[in-house]
Order: C-alpha cells, then sequence, then structure tokens
C-alpha cells in the first residue's frame, strides 16, 4: 500500500515490539501497572510528537502544550461520561472531537499569538495555559460534572493497549507525510530564518499556524486517551510543569525527531514512574532536583537535544 | 514595458529618513545598478520593494499593478525575488532542501495529496526535484547538494542564495551586494555570472553593488542615492563622471 | 460613604501588593534590558528572599534591618551566580536554549529547596518580626506592615535610581539596554554590566520576598512562580527594559489583581492578569512607555 510505504520499517519494528509486549501481558509477566504505564508513555509520545511539530520542526516555543492535552482530555471525559460511550465504535467520533476542539482553540489562540517570538511568545503560551488551569479549577460553575477543583471522577475506562497504540502508529504515518512534504520543509525553514522563508514564496503566518494547530490536535488526542486510561482528572495534571514534561522529552528526543521523542516518551516515563518502584519516596524527590540540571547541561552542550539529527 | 516603477517612495525610521521621496523605473529585461555610499538607503529601498517594510508614502507598481503594502511571500508569488546583503539561508538546511523549498513554495499539491502520498504529490515533488537538481547543477553546487548551507564556504553560500532566489521562478531579481567580500578574480567570474542567469533565466535584475567595476560592467543604468534620495540615474559613463556622485564617494575612488 | 472608603481600602491593599510587584518587574526588566532574556529563576529569587528571611527570624531572632541587609546580599549572591554558572556559558547559543537554562535554573531552586531534608513542598508560616498595629484613619484603615512596605520600596527605588543614574555601572547598564554599541565606549566591561545587572536585580527580588512573608505570611517553595510571572507581565506592561515602566505596571497589577478579588472573585484574579497581557502583547507590544521598533 502506498500509503505505508515510506513508514514501513517504522511499522514493522512497531509491530514486532507490539507483540512481544502483547506476549508479556498474556504470560502475565508484566503486571496491569506496566501495562498502564506503557499506555501512558505512548499517549505521552503522541502529545509529544505534537510539541515536536510545534517547537522542534516550526521553532515556537510553547510553554503551553499541557493546556491542549487537558482540553482534549476535559473534553474527553466529559462527552464519554455524559453519552454513557463504553464501545470502541462509538469512541472514535469522541476522540475525533477531542482533538478538533483542541486544534480548534489552538488555532483561535495561535492566530494572535504567533504573531510573537520566542520569549514572548513563551509569555502568552504559559499564559494561556495559566488561564486554562483557572478554568479547569473553576469547572464545577459551569457544570457540575467536570467537578473543579475537586477533580473529574468517574470517567469510563475505555483506551486500552490495541487502541492507543494502533491509533497512534496511524497518526504517525500522517506526521511523517506532512513532514518529508513540502509543509515540513516549510516549517524547517521558518525555524531556520522566518524572513528568508517569506521572501521564498512561504506563507509564514499560514504555515506556523497549521504547525501549531496540528501539534494542538496531537494534543487534544492523547488527552482524550489519558482521560479514559485513568478514569480521573485533575487540574494541577495539566499545569505548567505538565507542559515543561512534554518540553523536556522534546528535547531529550531531539528537535525534529519523531522516533527520537517516541523513545524519550518511554524513557521518560520509565524513568519517572520506574524509579518510584525502586526508591524509597524520601529519596524520589531528588529526581526533579537532578532532572533541571541534566536539562542545563544539555542545553550547554547539545542545545538541539541528545537525539537531535547530526547534520554532516 | 516597464517591469517595476517606484514613485515617490517614503521610509523613516525614527527620525532617520532612509528612503526619501525615491522613484525611478526598471525596463524589462535590463540590469538596474544601485549605488551609493553606507547607509544611502539602498537596502532600505529593497526592503519596500521586497514587502519586508511597508512605505510611510509612495506606491510601487510591478508589471503595472500596484504592489504597495503585499506580504514578501505574495511578492514572491507574482515574480520578485530577493538576495540579502548579509545573506539568509536555511542553515540547517541542505543545500537541495533550501532551494526545493523555493521551488515547492508555488503550490503544486496541498495537504490532503501529501498526506494520502497521491500522484499529485509524486507528480509535484518530482517536478521540484529535477528543477532544484538543474538550479544546482547551473550553480556548480552538485557535490555539495546533500550538505547543509552552514557547512559551505562563502563563495558557495553567495551562489546558493542566488540559485534559491531563480528557483522562485521570478521576473525580477533584486541583488543585494553580492560581490561584498570577493577578490577581483571571483568579481570578475560573478559578474559573468549574473550576466547568464539575465539570459538563461530570462529576468531582470536590479542589483546594489559597491564594487565599483562589477557594477560599472554589467548595468545598463545605474541609480546612484545618498542619504535617501536619488542623486542621479543615467548610464554607467555618465554616474561615472557625474560631480555630485563624485562627491557623496569623497575619498573613495570610481572605477 | 462606606463604598468609597471600600474602595480606598482596597487601593491601600492594591498598592501593597503592587510595591512587592514592583520590586521583582525591576529585575526582570533590567535583565531583559541587558540580556534579552527572561530570567524565569528570578521569582524564585523573590522565594528565597523569603526563606533567607524566615531563616534568619525564625532561627537566629535578628532585628528587622539586619534581616533586611543579610537577605539582600545572599540574594544578590545567588543572583550573581545564577547569571555565571548558567546563563554565561550559553550567551552566544540560541535564544531559546537560554530560556530553557532559565527554566531549569528555575525549576532546580524550586525542587532543591522542596527537599525534606531542607524545608518541604508545604506551606510554612512565617514568624512575625513585630507585632502587627492598625491604625485607623476614618477613611480606611492601613497597617504598620503596609506602611513599612511603602517605606522600604521607596528607599529601595530611591537608591537605585542612584545606583543606575549616578554610577558609572548604571549609567553603562542603561547604555547596554539601549544600544549594545555605545556601551562598550564607556570603558565598562559588558561582564560587569551583566553581573552588576543581575546583583540589584536579585537585591531588590530578595527585598520583596521579604515584604511579601511578612505581609501574607505563608511562605513555599513555589511560591515565586506567579508572583513571578505576574512581575513580568508588569514589566511588559509598563515596557520592557524600562525602569519606571516596571513600576508603574506593578503598580498596575497589583490593583488590578486586589481589585478583581474584591469586586469579582479572588479565583478570576490570575485569569484577569493574563487577559492584560494578552491585550498588551496584541495591542501595544511595546508597552505604556516603550516606542515602537522595526526590525528586520
Ligand atoms: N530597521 C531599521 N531600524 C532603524 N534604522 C534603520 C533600519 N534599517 C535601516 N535603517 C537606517 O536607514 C538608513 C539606511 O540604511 P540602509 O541599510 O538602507 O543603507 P544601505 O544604503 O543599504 O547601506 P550599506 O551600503 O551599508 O548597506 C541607515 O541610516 C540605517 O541606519
Ligand atoms: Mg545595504
Amino acid at each position: 500500500m502506498r500509503f505505508l510505504k515510506e513508514s514501513k520499517q517504522f511499522l514493522v519494528v512497531a509491530f514486532i515490539i507490539y507483540v512481544i509486549l502483547k506476549a508479556l501481558f498474556v504470560f502475565g509477566v508484566a503486571s496491569s501497572y506496566i501495562q498502564q504505564i506503557v499506555q501512558y508513555a505512548v499517549i505521552i509520545a503522541l502529545t509529544s510528537i505534537g510539541l515536536n511539530i510545534i517547537y522542534g520542526f516550526t521553532g515556537q516555543f510553547s510553554l503551553g502544550h499541557a493546556a491542549f492535552y487537558g482540553i482534549g482530555a476535559y473534553t474527553s471525559a466529559y462527552l464519554t461520561k455524559v453519552l454513557g460511550i463504553d464501545s470502541l465504535f462509538s469512541y472514535i467520533p469522541v476522540l475525533m472531537a477531542c482533538s478538533v476542539i483542541s486544534g480548534l482553540i489552538g488555532f483561535l489562540i495561535g492566530i494572535p499569538i504567533l504573531k510573537l517570538k520566542d520569549d514572548f511568545l513563551a509569555i502568552a503560551t504559559l499564559g494561556f495555559g495559566t488561564l486554562v488551569r483557572v478554568f479547569f479549577d473553576n469547572s464545577d460553575k459551569i457544570s457540575d460534572v467536570l467537578g473543579g477543583s475537586r477533580g473529574f471522577v468517574g470517567i469510563p475506562k475505555i483506551t486500552n493497549l490495541e487502541l492507543v497504540l494502533f491509533f497512534t502508529l496511524f497518526i504517525i504515518v500522517i506526521t511523517r507525510h506532512m513532514i518529508n512534504s513540502r509543509f515540513g520543509l516549510f516549517w524547517r525553514c521558518i525555524k531556520d530564518d522566518e524572513l528568508a522563508a517569506s521572501s521564498i514564496g512561504i506563507n509564514t503566518a499560514n504555515m506556523k499556524l497549521m504547525a501549531f494547530t496540528y501539534g494542538c490536535m496531537l494534543a487534544g488526542f492523547g488527552g482524550a486517551f489519558y482521560a479514559n486510561l485513568y478514569t480521573f482528572l485533575h487540574p494541577s495534571n495539566f499545569d505548567i510543569l505538565k507542559s515543561i514534561d512534554f518540553l523536556i522529552i522534546v528535547i531529550i528526543g531531539g528537535m525534529g525527531n519523531i522516533v527520537g521523542t517516541i523513545l524519550a516518551s518511554f524513557i521518560w516515563v520509565g524513568f519517572i514512574e520506574g524509579l518510584r518502584i525502586i526508591l524509597p519516596s524520601e529519596v524520589l524527590d531528588i529526581r526533579w532536583v537532578v532532572i533541571p540540571i541534566l536539562l542545563i547541561f544539555i542545553m550547554m552542550w547539545r542545545p538541539y537535544g541528545i537525539m537531535a539529527k547530526k547534520t554532516k | 514595458m516597464k517591469v517595476l516603477e517606484v514613485i515617490n517612495l517614503e521610509k523613516s525610521f525614527g527620525g532617520v529618513k532612509a528612503v526619501d521621496d525615491v522613484s525611478f523605473f526598471i525596463e524589462q529585461g535590463e540590469t538596474f545598478g544601485i549605488i551609493g555610499p553606507n547607509g544611502a538607503g539602498k537596502t532600505t529601498l529593497f526592503n519596500l520593494i521586497s514587502g519586508i517594510y511597508t512605505p510611510d508614502n509612495g506606491k510601487i507598481i510591478f508589471k503595472g499593478k500596484d504592489i504597495t503594502g503585499f506580504m514578501p511571500y505574495k511578492l514572491s508569488h507574482i515574480g520578485i525575488a530577493r538576495t540579502f546583503q548579509n545573506m539568509r539561508l536555511f542553515g540547517s538546511l541542505t543545500v537541495l532542501e533550501n532551494i526545493l523549498s523555493a521551488v515547492l513554495s508555488k503550490r503544486p499539491y496541498n495537504i490532503f495529496q501529501a498526506v494520502f502520498r497521491t500522484n499529485g504529490y509524486t507528480k509535484g515533488e518530482k517536478n521540484a526535484y529535477n528543477m532544484a537538481r538543474e538550479l544546482i547543477d547551473f550553480f556548480g553546487l552538485n557535490e555539495k547538494a546533500d550538505y547543509p548551507a552552514n557547512s559551505l564556504s562563502y563563495g558557495e553560500q553567495r551562489r546558493l542564495e542566488l540559485a534559491r532566489a531563480l528557483a522562485t521562478g521570478p521576473s525580477l531579481m533584486l541583488i543585494d551586494e553580492p560581490g561584498a567580500g570577493m577578490n577581483p578574480k571571483e568579481i570578475g567570474d560573478l559578474a559573468s555570472m549574473i550576466k547568464t542567469i539575465k539570459d538563461k533565466f530570462s529576468v531582470t535584475i536590479a542589483i546594489i553593488e559597491h564594487q565599483m567595476n562589477l557594477i560599472m560592467n554589467i548595468s545598463d543604468r545605474i541609480m546612484a542615492m545618498d542619504f535617501g534620495e536619488v542623486i542621479t540615474t543615467s548610464t554607467p559613463q555618465e554616474v561615472k563622471k557625474d560631480k555630485r556622485v563624485i562627491e557623496a564617494y569623497l575619498g573613495e575612488e570610481l572605477d | 460613604m462606606e463604598q468609597i472608603s471600600y474602595i480606598l481600602q482596597q487601593v491601600v491593599n492594591g498598592i501593597q501588593l503592587g510595591a512587592v510587584y514592583a520590586l521583582i518587574a525591576l529585575g526582570y526588566t533590567m535583565v531583559y534590558g541587558v540580556l534579552r532574556l527572561i530570567n524565569f529563576a528570578h521569582g524564585d529569587v523573590f522565594m528565597l528572599g523569603a526563606f533567607v528571611a524566615y531563616f534568619l527570624i525564625s532561627k537566629f531572632g535578628l532585628p528587622v534591618y539586619l534581616v533586611f541587609i543579610l537577605t539582600m546580599v545572599s540574594c544578590a549572591l545567588v543572583g550573581y551566580v545564577i547569571e555565571k554558572v548558567a546563563y554565561k556559558p550559553l550567551r552566544d547559543a540560541p535564544k531559546i536554549s537560554l530560556l530553557i537554562t532559565a527554566v531549569g535554573v528555575s525549576l532546580f531552586l524550586e525542587y532543591f529547596l522542596s527537599l525534606k531534608a531542607l524545608f518541604t513542598p508545604n506551606y510554612i508560616p512565617f514568624p512575625k518580626p513585630f507585632e502587627i498595629e492598625t491604625y485607623d484613619l476614618s477613611f480606611f484603615v492601613i497597617t504598620n506592615v503596609q506602611l513599612l512596605i511603602f517605606i522600604i520600596t521607596f528607599i529601595s527605588l530611591f537608591i537605585l535610581y542612584l545606583l543606575i543614574y549616578k554610577t558609572r555601572y548604571g549609567i553603562a547598564m542603561r547604555a547596554v539596554s539601549y544600544d549594545k554599541e555605545t556601551a562598550s565606549l564607556m570603558g565598562v566591561g559588558i561582564d560587569g554590566i551583566i553581573s552588576f545587572t543581575f546583583i540589584i536585580g536579585a537585591s531588590l527580588a530578595g527585598v520583596g520576598g521579604i515584604l511579601y512573608g511578612i505581609a501574607y505570611p505563608q511562605i513555599n517553595v513555589f511560591m515565586g512562580i506567579m508572583p513571578g510571572i505576574k512581575s513580568f507581565i508588569a514589566a511588559v506592561l509598563g515596557g520592557i527594559g524600562i525602569i519606571h515602566g516596571a513600576v508603574v505596571g506593578g503598580l498596575i497589577i497589583g490593583l488590578c489583581e486586589v481589585f478583581v478579588s474584591a469586586f469579582l472573585s479572588s479565583t478570576f484574579r490570575d485569569g484577569v492578569i493574563f487577559i492584560i497581557l494578552f491585550a498588551v502583547l496584541l495591542f501595544r507590544p511595546m508597552g505604556i512607555f516603550g516606542k515602537r521598533i522595526e526590525k528586520v
């Protein structure tokens, strides 16, 4: 099939990994906790790929990615709970709705703020993230189901390994097609030199908006899966620190590197969750002392990320 | 036929009038030289024509159409290309990608064709690739095609920028100081290259240059500027003799 | 009548909060002026100021003036070290790398201090350095804490004025903010100017931290995040890089926040501040006192 041709290698590897994982789960080697972690890592990968499009490819520094992830999560939580959705079949339209809503909000907010650059864009996206957080905290004033600062409870559990994995693979194939087309090329042009990009005929405002909207749509998918995996949401799951998580993953995975982002997501989730099993809780807090130091070192030695594609 | 007509153009920065009531026209097929001491407003003029700045006053007419205030990408689409005084390549992209991006900016296929890899996509990519290869060949960058632009030598980067501008398929090229930092031999090569470009791609050229032998050699007409104003527009021979031009360049040697 | 005195009371409270924001905003605006960097760790230096003061008061019981001096010195030192260790090696790096490093420094300070061996992630009550007294001025009441804040802020601003208008470093700093080239003509090295800027900015944030601790006596390692961001917004509102802009911006943000809490609901106060940010960025990105610039 032509659609899958370019990603054949990638898909074969992904499928082998799936079979191995499934075998481990079926034969009970891996606990259900690990199964959940694996699904979570895929969700994080999907969402981080969204940020990589925005920041890694297009150079638009966003500190508000968790807000779009949160919008997807709350939308899905609300729809699945209120509509009483429990079958995979009826879940797909909900997923689409979540993505469209995240993307639409990203689009609308992107029109004004993508005119800003670097640090001002950072502050604006951070501001948007905080606004969304304030909204979630007060959401019970709109509808009691949303739970406000108490959190959103009783979300149907729908997400499963096959669904999240195969859906993510499908998205990755599409994403790769965009990246390996003129659109991906334009994004990279904009990152290198926006003015030069416009002088060779690239509508930079549109292309930035497209990257931002698409990245937010992926976050919307990720958030939806997250809501229906853990069945509980709290506004604090979607604050600035969560946005920084995604940023760190993109930096570890390398700007503009999709496979790197996937690996980094697994490393990250494995590291954060894995240490929880190994280390006693008193030592656990050290993680967040070490991570910033690592981040600073990465910026000094490999400013485009650990797994950034090396140029000749 | 006039390709470009600039009428009473004005642009100030703070108190400085960078371009002050400038009017001129460029004929189809000619090479139009622009000279003037540092800070005369030459680059600002190009920035106005290519849409990077919007003028405070005045009009810009391209092929009979008022293009004042158009966005840069739009101007590229209707046939105005430019290079930059201090070069603005896509440093991390390869030579091939630099040129491809310019070719592909002309909407050969849409997002759905890209996502679903339809025939339209394949055809668009293939045409663009062939065209880019031709340009790479013409500018002698074959061996460097897969190297990132920022790894090229200075002279190669200059050529790549010309190639990228041509890749947009322009009818008017604005070239800002292509000879800066080149030795006499390279200047000679550049002169013949610009002449070849003009014939082979049938473009009209406006060129800013401080290297007098280069600009006198290739230009059909030359406009001299100082303090944002036009001093004179005439043939190279006339301009060379013009008293006001010599005054503006006081201390510098002409020719 | 009652309504008027209620409003006046809110004005006093707003200026109290705004003064603290102004002290923090000055550091943001000065650092942005010389480095074009949003120093995300600046809010944490403010937090550090509160913690150092907490330590000095509760463990050593030092008198208030010593608390101020020692806290300022400690914060100045921290500001100096942050710049030298984290930012200086990246001076020629892409702008976003520097920004991410700033975020890293910020996270480090917060989580390092929240370790159980040091402090905790929880709120700690800030000790009272003196008994709080309230003076009734018939239209509104004012506390000695508020008076202290006004006086200290005023003194700080006066000293700042002397430093940046009357010393060679200060003049050079303003020259750098305005134009990189002319500053090098003044015979002051750029490294010196940057260090000077961080030291002044950090000590002001330290003062802000103590005052905040005294006025809102609950401190926490994450307490710097929101005031930090709001102070940055104040700096943008006043015109980033402009000293008096930071003060005016800080006061406006403080007043807005208090008024929204008083007349709408305190849950909306952060939201309103960010709406102000969006409005400024979209309609007047150069801020109240800034001039429009065109860049290529
Ligand atoms: N973005 C800007 N902001 C402020 N002033 C500017 C800007 N661009 C140009 N100027 C000023 O406008 C005037 C003309 O500059 P311009 O770059 O057009 O000169 P030029 O003729 O190209 O000089 P050179 O030969 O050195 O390239 C100069 O005084 C310059 O300082
Ligand atoms: Mg110039």
